[in-house]
């Protein structure tokens, strides 16, 4: 049963500044008991610094944050009860799997005494706590498949099996957080797509409340709850991966979860079109602002008549089942990708001429500050 | 040349002039300082050579049987060994300590670093002067310190219980700012993700820290550091021959002051031979445990 405070993470203005500079802040972020919510932004966006904040490795240049109800800004790690996996897994490497394992239990089930080298096992009582906590970590390690590698040292193991090792020794304890920086980034395609179910399938089976950074954005749509776009230090968008896919709040939100990119161009480029005029009667002040659409809100079909977006083939990518062109309009500056039927791509040759018929209820508007601009109607309805 | 023709050449066809040419500098220098000079010892030490003595006659093994039998050999050995038995732990766990105490600070980080680097660059013999003056049976520092505390003057250098003590303490404050060196690289290669491991596995206390981390990853380290100290140690020397002169009554004679009595004092050169070569003996043995143990055990 979870308790309604029970690992619920509250930061509030939180700031972290190194050297006078800003790299991460202000952010506000409300984490829910028991959610699974993805960090997802562009390499140096301060994902792994927000994360070392509330895990409390880096102290907190302002703002507050707080762990099942409790203040813990300024906490060390050991009392916020957090557990972390490390990008490059950071195991003890002289000691084995099993040893690895057991040293948050140590820590937390041991007295000082107790944890000596030598007299510690002798002292009354370690003897009952040892066989306890030899006990969890083999439970653990059976649950994680890797209960034949308890005596070998990480050295001896493969990038997968240490990665194992490394959720073993955060999840033995029991945390009520659980913080992951990038774990799969390390792991071949393959083993990442298998490492992404067990995680999702673990997350249900714990339910803890977990805090997963990645710049993969396909990690991000596929895993969580909810994600949280970060750009230059700053979170734009929370909600839903479907809300944050089909409802984007910023210009850069939209173009980062896209693939295999996002279509955009200049109002002014289009405001003679019929397509413009269109877009004008939804909303106003659209004079500065950026039209930006997906690829499969639009699509490409061969056509020699001259329309508002046509224009040539200029690459066409498949892969599997999916496939899209790259289409060269005149009074454009980047060409637009459209997703096309497989079929079709190869009947699609370079230099042919294709009119592009574009969804115009899956276009988004972006303001000069790249904020979204809603269209006009609803806010009259 | 074609990639065919590569690849058609043997690969066994070694091109020997140009082998000779490219190792020759390293080997003549090799054999010239190091090769020749250890065998000339070694032959040395079988006869009773004797410096500006013409001649000399090959004597078998007596040089190392009178060794064995003489009262002064031993003591010598014992002394070295009490000597290197109170340095190497002294100067490792002060070097040790202080590494950890300067690698948490940011100010006065590189001040400490000079100041406990600094005797290790100044000479002994200009330094012996600044040592003896400190330990002075009546005027030293040393004593005025101990009469603070109301404990009575020690004879430092003249009592014969005391003054192998002093030397080792010399010894280590020599010694401390190299291996405080050599331990403050050593803890720079410990990966940061580790020890933010250990501190949200809840090793939170600096002892935690120390026993889970710090000790273990300094494993090689502390074994590299404890040969090259021990090596140094037993090769104690300018201290001796400055300030003590192997007295009071034979209490500071370590080997290597006993090399250089016999070999420089009284000019028996074939015995000081018989003394080196025992002395190398010991020494090359430590460096090849140092080998082994670095290949087996530290590595993990
Ligand atoms: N200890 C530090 N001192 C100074 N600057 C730092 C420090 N740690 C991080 N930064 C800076 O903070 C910014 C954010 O770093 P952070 O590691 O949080 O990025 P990230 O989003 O995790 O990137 P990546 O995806 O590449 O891991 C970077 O510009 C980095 O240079
Ligand atoms: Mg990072």
């Amino acid at each position: 049963m979870i308790d309604i405070n029970d690992g619920a993470i509250d930061a509030r203005g939180l700031v972290k500044q190194f050297g006078g500079h800003r790299v991460v802040g202000p952010v506000d972020l409300s984490v829910r008991p028991g959610e699974f919510l993805t960090l997802v932004g562009p390499s140096g966006c301060g994902k792994s610094t927000l994360l070392r904040l509330i895990a409390g490795l880096e102290t907190a240049s302002e703002g507050s944050i707080s762990i099942a109800g409790r203040t813990v800004t300024d906490d060390p790690p050991k009392e916020r009860d957090v557990a972390m996996v490390f990008q490059n897994y950071a195991l003890y490497p002289h000691l084995t799997v099993a040893q690895n394992m057991a040293v948050p239990l140590r820590m937390r089930r041991l007295s000082l005494p107790q944890r000596l080298p030598f007299v510690g096992s002798l002292l009354p009582r370690s003897a009952a706590t040892l066989a306890e906590i030899d006990h969890d970590v083999e439970q653990v390690a059976k649950s994680l498949g890797i209960a034949q590698l308890l005596s070998r040292k990480p050295a001896q193991l493969s990038g997968g099996q240490r990665q194992r090792v490394a959720l073993g020794r955060a999840i033995v304890r029991k945390p009520r957080v659980f913080l992951l920086d990038e774990p799969l980034s390390n792991l071949d395609a393959q083993l990442r797509v298998q490492m992404r179910s067990e995680l999702v399938q673990l997350h249900r089976r714990l339910q803890v409340t977990l805090i997963y950074v990645t710049h993969d954005q396909a990690e991000a749509m596929t895993m969580s709850n909810r994600i949280a776009v970060m750009f230059a230090g700053n979170i734009l968008q929370i909600g839903t991966p479907e809300a944050v896919y089909d409802d984007p709040d910023h210009l850069k939100v939209a173009s980062f979860i896209s693939n295999p990119g996002l279509n955009t161009m200049p109002f002014a480029a289009i405001a003679n079109t019929q397509l413009g005029r269109q877009i004008g009667a939804i909303v106003s002040g659209s004079a500065e602002c950026t039209v930006a659409f997906r690829p499969e809100a639009c699509t490409a079909v061969s056509s020699a008549d001259q329309t508002d977006l046509s224009g040539r083939v200029i690459f066409c990518e498949r892969f599997g089942a999916e496939a899209f062109a790259h289409i060269a309009v005149d009074y454009l500056e980047h060409p637009i990708i459209a997703r096309i039927e497989p079929a079709h791509a190869t009947r699609l040759t370079c230099e042919q001429l294709v009119r592009v018929n574009l969804d115009i209820s899956k276009l988004f508007l972006f303001g000069p500050d790249g904020l979204r601009l809603r269209p006009r109607r609803r806010a009259a309805a | 040349m074609t990639t065919a023709s590569t690849i058609d050449r043997p690969v066994r066809q070694y091109d020997f002039g140009t082998m000779w040419l490219l190792v020759f500098p390293a080997t003549a220098l090799l054999l010239a300082f190091l090769v020749i000079p250890t065998a000339l010892v070694v032959v040395l030490s079988f006869t009773d050579y004797e410096l500006g003595k013409e001649g000399l006659r090959y004597i078998g093994i007596t040089n190392y049987s009178d060794m064995l039998a003489d009262r002064v050999f031993w003591q010598s050995v014992r002394n070295t060994a009490l000597y290197v038995a109170l340095v190497v732990p002294g100067s490792i766990f002060i070097a040790l300590a202080v590494a950890l105490l300067i690698e948490r600070r940011s100010v006065l980080a590189r001040f400490y670093k000079v100041a406990f680097f600094l005797p290790v660059t100044a000479t002994l013999v200009a330094m012996a002067t600044v040592w003896e003056f400190i330990l002075h049976p009546s005027i030293g520092l040393a004593n005025h310190l101990l009469s603070v505390l109301r404990i009575d003057p020690i004879r430092f250098l003249s009592d014969p219980d005391w003054a192998i003590v002093s030397l080792a303490a010399i010894g280590i404050w020599q010694s401390i700012g190299f291996n405080m060196v050599l331990f403050l690289a050593g803890l720079s290669s410990i990966p940061k993700e580790i020890d933010e491991a250990a501190a949200l596995d809840g090793a939170a206390g600096g002892i935690d820290r120390f026993m889970i981390v710090t000790w273990p990853l300094l494993g090689p380290t502390t074994l590299f550091v404890t040969i090259t100290t021990a090596i140094n140690a037993m090769r104690v020397f300018e201290s001796v021959a400055v300030i003590t002169q192997g007295g009071p009554n034979k209490a500071t004679e370590v080997i290597l002051y006993s090399i250089y009595l016999e070999a420089f004092q009284y000019f028996r050169t074939g015995y000081a031979s018989a003394l080196t070569v025992v002395f190398l003996l010991v020494t090359v043995s430590l460096i090849i445990l140092q080998m082994r143990l670095a290949d087996r055990k530290v590595h993990y």
